[in-house]
This record gives C-alpha cells, sequence and structure tokens, in this order.
C-alpha cells in the first residue's frame, strides 16, 4: 500500500524522518536492548532480608543462574513448537483462501475433550487424570489418530457448506466462522468432558487431563548447565519440528504443496490451468483444522483441555500470525518463537517485588511485541506486503 | 430538511423514528412497564452506544474493530478505581482512590480515548480482515490484564460504581428514571455527533480513506492519521458507553469485556446492519429481546428449547440466528429494510 508515496519522500518528510520518525525507532531499540541487559545482567534474586527493589526477578540473571535462563529458554521453545503446530494450521487456511478461521480455537478445544474421552475410554473411565504408568504408547496414539481425523471432517463440512460459496468475502467469511466457534464452544460447554469420576457432579467445560504414556515421565540430562530437562516437553519440541519439517517438504517438495503455493499467488490463473483449486482449498483446510487437533493433544497432554481454551488458544494462533506474517511457514515458525520467548520470558524476568508487582503485567508485553512488530513492519515479519 | 425533497425510505423511516422518540421520551413517565425500561431499554441504549462506535469505524472508515469491549470495559474499570471509595464499597476489589466522581468520569472518558488512540496508531497501517484480528487480540490482551492485575480489580471486578455518581446527575440507584433519560440523551446525542462528524472534512476524507487509500495517500491526506483518529473517536463513544455501563449495572469485571461479549457486540452490530449507524440500536435492541425473552419462551420439539438447543444455552441460540442473519443479509435487519425499498423502486422504474 502507498509504496510510491512511501518511496519518493518530499523534502518536509525527510526532514521530519530525521527528527520524528526516528525517535520511535530509537525508543523501541533502547527498551529491547536495555530488557536484554536485565535478563543477562541486572536481574537479581531477593536479598537475604526479603528486601525487593526493581532488580529483584525470581531466578536472577542469566549470568547469576544460567541453568534458570536455560530452562525458560527450553521452556519457551516447547511453547513454541505448540504454538507453531497449532498457528501453522491457522497461517495455512489463511495464506491460502485469506479465510481467517475463528474458529480455529473451537476445534482446538473441541480436539482436546474429544481425545480426552478416548484416552479415558482405553483406560477404563476413571473418570479422574489418568497416571502416566497407565498409559502406553497407543493409549496416546488413538485419542490422537481418532480426533484429528473428527476435527478434519468437521473443518471439511465447515468448508463446503459455509465458507466455499462466498470465497473472496473475507469479513463475511470471518462472521461465519464467529458464529460456528460460538456454537461449538458452547456445545462443548454443554456436552464435554462426557467421563467423570463415579459419584462426582459434571460440570460442562471442566478442566480435564490427557496424559503422556509412560515412558516420556523422567528428566533427560542435557549435559548443559547440569540441566535435568522433561522427556515430554523435549517430545512437544520433536513432533513440532517434526511438523515444521513435514509441512516444508508437502508445501515444496510435492505436487499438492505446488498447487496450494501456486493458489495463494493467483487463484485464478491456477484454476485455468485447469488444477481443481477447490480441492485444494478443501484439503488445506482440512490440514489445516488438522494441525489445530495434533496441537490440542499435544499440548493437552503438557497441560490441561478446559473450557476458556478457545479463546486463549484463538489468540496465541492470531499473535504468531500477526507478528510473523502471513502466507508462509516460516513467519508462523518466526512468530511462534517470538511470541513464545516474549510471553515465558516476561512471565519468569519481570520484575517480583511482591503480590502486585509485577508479573502479572506480562499479557501487556505481548501487546508491546504487536505494537513493535506492525510499527515497523505492518504486514508482520514474513509477510508479503500489499 | 424540506420533506418535498425526501424519498419514500426516507420519508417512512423518519416518521417511524419521530414516533419512536416520542413514545421513548414518554414511556418512563407514563409508567408503562418499568421493566422494558430501567432494564430492556437502558441496556439498549447504551450497548447501542457501543455498537454505533463499531458501526461508525465499519461504515466509515473500513475498519472493523472487535476492541470497542474492551475500550467499553476499559473506561468502566478507570472509573470504578477512580471514584469508588472503600468501606463502603464492602469487598469489592479496586484501588478505591475516592476521587470526586465528576473528574474521574472525565479521566475515564480522556483515559480510554488516549489509550484507544495508541492503539489506532499501531493498527493504523492495516484494514479490514487484519484489522480485525489486530483488535481483538487487544481485547483478549484486555481481558487477561484486567483480570491478572488484582489491583484494579482483578477476576472479581469492581462492584458498586453507581453509588459513586456525580452531585449533578444524583443517586441514579433511588431514581432509575433518570439514568433512563442520561442514556436515552447520550445515545441521540452520540447518534447526532456522529451524523456531523461524518459530514466534516475530515469525516468525508476518512471515508476517502475508506474507499481508496493510495488515491489518498497520493493527494497528500495522512492515511494511518484518519484512521488512528477515527479509531480514538470511537473508543471515545466506547467509553460513553462504558459508564453508563457501570452507572446502570453497578460493577465491571473482566467478565463484561471478554470474548463472549466482544462476540455479542459484533453480533448486535451484525444483526443491525454494519453498513448504517441507526442499526446499532436496531440490533441491540433485537439481541436483547433476544437475551431476555429466549430462556423463557417455550419448548420446541426434538430441538429442545426453553433457554436451550441441542442442551446448550443462549449462546447456541444466537450462534444460530447470527449464523442465519450472515448468511441470509450481510447488511443485517438494515439492510434486509433497505432491500424492501430498493425492490419497490426497481419495479415501480420497469413499469
Amino acid at each position: 500500500m502507498s509504496a510510491l508515496a512511501a518511496r519518493i519522500p518530499s523534502r518536509e518528510q525527510v526532514g521530519s524522518y530525521l527528527t520524528w520518525r526516528r525517535l520511535p525507532a530509537l525508543l523501541a531499540f533502547g527498551l529491547i536492548l536495555f530488557a536484554l541487559v536485565y535478563i543477562f545482567f541486572l536481574a537479581k534474586i531477593p536479598a537475604d532480608n526479603g528486601a525487593t527493589n526493581w532488580r529483584t526477578t525470581t531466578f536472577g540473571s542469566a549470568y547469576h543462574d544460567p541453568s534458570s535462563f536455560l530452562r525458560v529458554v527450553l521452556d519457551s521453545l516447547t511453547f513454541a513448537s505448540a504454538l507453531f503446530i497449532v498457528a501453522s494450521g491457522f497461517a495455512l487456511i489463511f495464506g491460502l483462501m485469506r479465510t481467517v478461521n475463528m474458529a480455529h480455537g473451537a476445534l482446538y478445544l473441541l480436539a482436546g475433550y474429544i481425545a480426552y474421552e478416548v484416552q479415558q475410554k482405553l483406560n477404563g473411565s476413571p473418570g479422574i487424570s489418568l497416571d502416566t504408568g497407565q498409559v502406553n504408547t497407543w493409549d496416546w496414539l488413538v485419542p490422537l489418530l481418532i480426533a484429528a481425523p473428527i476435527i478434519m471432517v468437521i473443518g471439511l463440512i465447515i468448508q463446503q457448506a459455509l465458507l466455499r460459496w462466498n470465497q473472496g468475502q473475507e469479513l463475511r467469511q470471518a462472521l461465519i466462522t464467529i458464529a460456528v466457534a460460538v456454537i461449538i464452544a458452547d456445545q462443548i460447554i454443554a456436552h464435554f468432558p462426557r467421563t467423570v469420576s463415579a459419584g462426582a457432579q459434571r460440570f460442562g467445560g471442566n478442566a480435564v487431563d490427557l496424559t503422556w504414556p509412560g515412558w516420556t515421565d523422567r528428566f533427560v540430562n542435557l549435559h548443559v548447565g547440569g540441566v535435568q530437562y522433561s522427556l515430554a516437553r523435549l517430545d512437544v519440541l520433536a513432533i513440532g519440528v517434526a511438523v515444521g519439517v513435514g509441512l516444508w517438504l508437502w508445501l515444496y517438495r510435492t505436487k499438492t504443496g505446488m498447487k496450494i503455493r501456486a493458489g495463494v499467488d493467483d487463484e485464478k490463473m491456477t484454476s485455468a490451468l485447469g488444477i481443481n483449486i477447490q480441492r485444494t482449498f478443501a484439503i488445506a483446510f482440512m490440514v489445516g483444522c488438522g494441525l489445530a487437533a495434533l496441537g490440542a493433544v499435544v499440548w493437552a497432554s503438557q497441560s490441561n483441555i478446559s473450557s476458556g481454551q478457545d479463546g486463549q488458544w484463538l489468540l496465541n494462533s492470531l499473535v504468531v500470525v500477526i507478528v510473523g506474517g502471513m502466507g508462509s511457514i516460516f513467519g508462523a515458525a518466526a512468530g511462534a518463537l517470538l511470541y513464545a520467548f516474549v510471553a515465558n520470558f516476561a512471565a519468569t524476568y519481570l520484575p517480583s517485588t511482591g503480590p502486585d508487582c509485577c508479573t502479572q503485567y506480562s499479557t501487556i508485553v505481548t501487546f508491546v511485541l504487536i505494537a513493535l512488530v506492525l510499527s515497523f513492519r505492518p504486514q508482520g515479519l514474513f509477510g508479503r506486503p500489499g | 430538511m424540506n420533506p418535498a425533497t425526501w424519498t419514500h425510505q426516507q420519508r417512512v423511516e423518519r416518521t417511524i423514528a419521530a414516533i419512536a422518540l416520542v413514545v421513548l421520551i414518554i414511556w418512563p413517565a407514563a409508567g408503562w412497564s418499568p421493566y422494558w425500561a430501567h432494564q430492556i431499554l437502558i441496556e439498549t441504549f447504551l450497548f447501542g452506544i457501543a455498537a454505533a462506535s463499531l458501526i461508525f469505524l465499519s461504515a466509515y472508515g473500513g475498519m472493523i474493530s472487535l476492541a470497542q469491549t474492551a475500550l467499553f470495559g476499559i473506561a468502566g474499570v478507570i472509573l470504578g478505581n477512580l471514584a469508588t471509595s472503600g468501606g463502603a464499597g464492602g469487598t469489592s476489589k479496586g484501588l478505591h482512590l475516592g476521587w470526586d466522581p465528576t473528574l474521574a468520569l472525565v479521566v475515564a472518558i480522556v483515559g480510554t480515548t488516549a489509550i484507544g488512540l495508541i492503539g489506532g496508531a499501531v493498527a493504523s497501517r492495516n484494514t479490514g480482515i487484519y484489522f480485525l484480528m489486530i483488535t481483538l487480540t487487544y481485547s483478549v490482551i484486555a481481558t487477561y490484564t484486567l483480570g491478572q492485575v488484582t489491583k484494579i480489580g482483578g477476576f472479581s471486578g469492581i462492584g458498586g460504581i453507581n453509588r459513586y455518581t456525580p452531585g449533578w446527575i444524583g443517586d441514579l440507584l433511588k431514581h432509575p428514571n433518570r439514568l433512563y433519560y442520561i442514556a436515552l440523551g447520550t445515545a441521540i446525542v452520540v447518534y447526532v455527533l456522529i451524523r456531523y462528524v461524518v459530514r466534516t472534512p475530515f469525516g468525508v476524507s476518512l471515508q476517502g480513506v475508506r474507499d481508496e487509500p493510495i488515491r489518498m495517500s497520493s493527494l497528500g491526506y495522512a492515511v494511518p492519521l484518519h484512521r488512528t483518529l477515527a479509531f480514538g473517536f470511537a473508543a471515545f463513544l466506547a467509553a460513553l458507553a462504558g459508564v453508563l455501563y457501570v452507572w446502570w449495572s453497578g460493577q465491571i469485571a473482566p467478565g463484561n469485556v471478554d470474548l463472549p461479549e466482544t462476540i455479542s457486540l459484533l453480533i448486535m452490530a451484525v444483526i443491525g446492519g454494519l453498513a448504517r449507524i441507526e442499526g446499532a440500536w436496531v440490533g441491540a435492541f433485537a439481541f436483547i429481546l433476544m437475551q431476555n425473552y429466549i430462556s423463557t419462551s417455550t419448548h420446541i420439539p426434538l430441538v429442545g428449547f426453553g433457554g436451550t438447543l441441542f442442551g446448550g444455552s443462549f449462546n447456541t441460540v444466537i450462534g444460530i440466528i447470527f449464523l442465519v442473519v450472515v448468511i441470509v443479509s450481510p447488511d443485517g435487519l438494515m439492510g434486509l429494510w433497505g432491500r424492501v425499498f430498493e425492490s419497490k423502486r426497481e419495479t415501480s422504474g420497469g413499469g
């Protein structure tokens, strides 16, 4: 947009660039620099007498406590991995069809609950969190292999029945998927979780746990700074990397991927060349929804699944895509990494000087991240201009 | 204002509007259904203002904002923190600064407008669907921040705010009719203000920015600045609605600005119609009527009713209604209304 106006600045604009336009960039650079210096050197654990000041944090600086720092880095990486799995599905759909799938979070939630029900059925429906010792690899894979196809079929139905005939009307499609999200979220509260422990009352949308297979329930010595790290979380990282590589191979090394990328660039020309673009759309939509389901099963095994996470994961997907830029898996990966690091480090390394300050302000830091990226690159880090 | 030059549609609409206005003005004075006056109608007026701020941005700026509910809540939270004083407020949370309510009112509105200007500036180089996504993140971030920061209210929010109204307004709990007329008056002022603003040079160039941002930019107009100012103006309107809301309900909590509430406001605006300001109050009225009466309506065979559909709550019902509206008439009820006259004009022109 306004590329011409931006490229040929008038004399007045050049003058104002040197003064006013530079100021935000300098401030932003200073802010980032300060945050890095703070995390690496300035942060301190509380003094022995409990006195706190603006430098007080839980772990202290990276220089002072490298193993805690490394753990936060690994937490950020694994969270980024889960973010990437979910948001790459959102980005795939948006990049190809310009459809903002507002039901992405609701599908995430539905997948998590379906997987929970299946895992409970496989283990005699105790209605309480399963012990990792009870769960073998199949008890984890089967719920995934049931939940993901169900979500993919639901996605296909949404796409074929509600989105196919109004292709190109971005706003209308967003509103339609919002309506679908409202209905799905409400029906989840009405019907899930179904399995509750004997005698307990069923509360719609209650938090429930998926459980990792037993073999993941141990800590791995990383031989770096003496860090012992959860194997389950490393699995999340591995699955995220596998999804990334798989998506890359699929999009850049197969015929279907070639059609999808051609469709992203020029939908009309692609279909004029005799490629069934509607089938490509349907496949991409199903894969996008399937990734939401995979992300849900992976991350629900790590934390839990409860009503309200639909909004949380819609936000996560949006932030990743807004920051990373639309249309490429590299954008989704970059957005996921940045968002995860900023969110985790804000939650850990904001000063903690009592109950009222300041780690609970970490969500605002997410806003700062969005504001910084959008001020300098309105189309996101890897987005194409226009 | 020469009635002879009005089109048929304008004549009908203005007659209906005049009758509606007269009825609304004499409603509480005549003592008709206080439940309607103090619940449904006040709620319609104030949510209509918030929906009008959304429709203003959409119709004249080409920006669909999902941040209006958040701004609405931010105004309420600022007012609640500044105006209430501890002790009398019971166990309710918040800063309880006990400021003069008039000053608190001004700070709440100015502060929300300032936050709106910042948010608008960040999003100002995007429009349409991108703007919708960015403002949705604002809304969710605002909800989490209000919920997590216990100092300014936290998860449970602030209560008893309607006991701290400015002296020149008086006790709204004792005189609910006064709140009715304040809300009605504010709604009328907001409507007239929007109609005025879109006719000013700023409003006209904003519509230029909506339709042809590149041309406007090469003509020398500051496109992002126009969008930022429009967003700031909409934040001001949302703040008015937020203040009225806390005076009406007395409390504000993160639950008032969360995702379902954000979507409810969007549903009101869409049901009314995103193309015309009048649609805001039409949509708000339709939504609030459904909210109040669907839960008590009778049973429908097979799907179940009495507030539920397939076992769900009001949200399933409103979700389906919203879906139908978006599919059948993307311009909402106002669009349907407009089509009635369009088809008449076509038939008379063809004959």
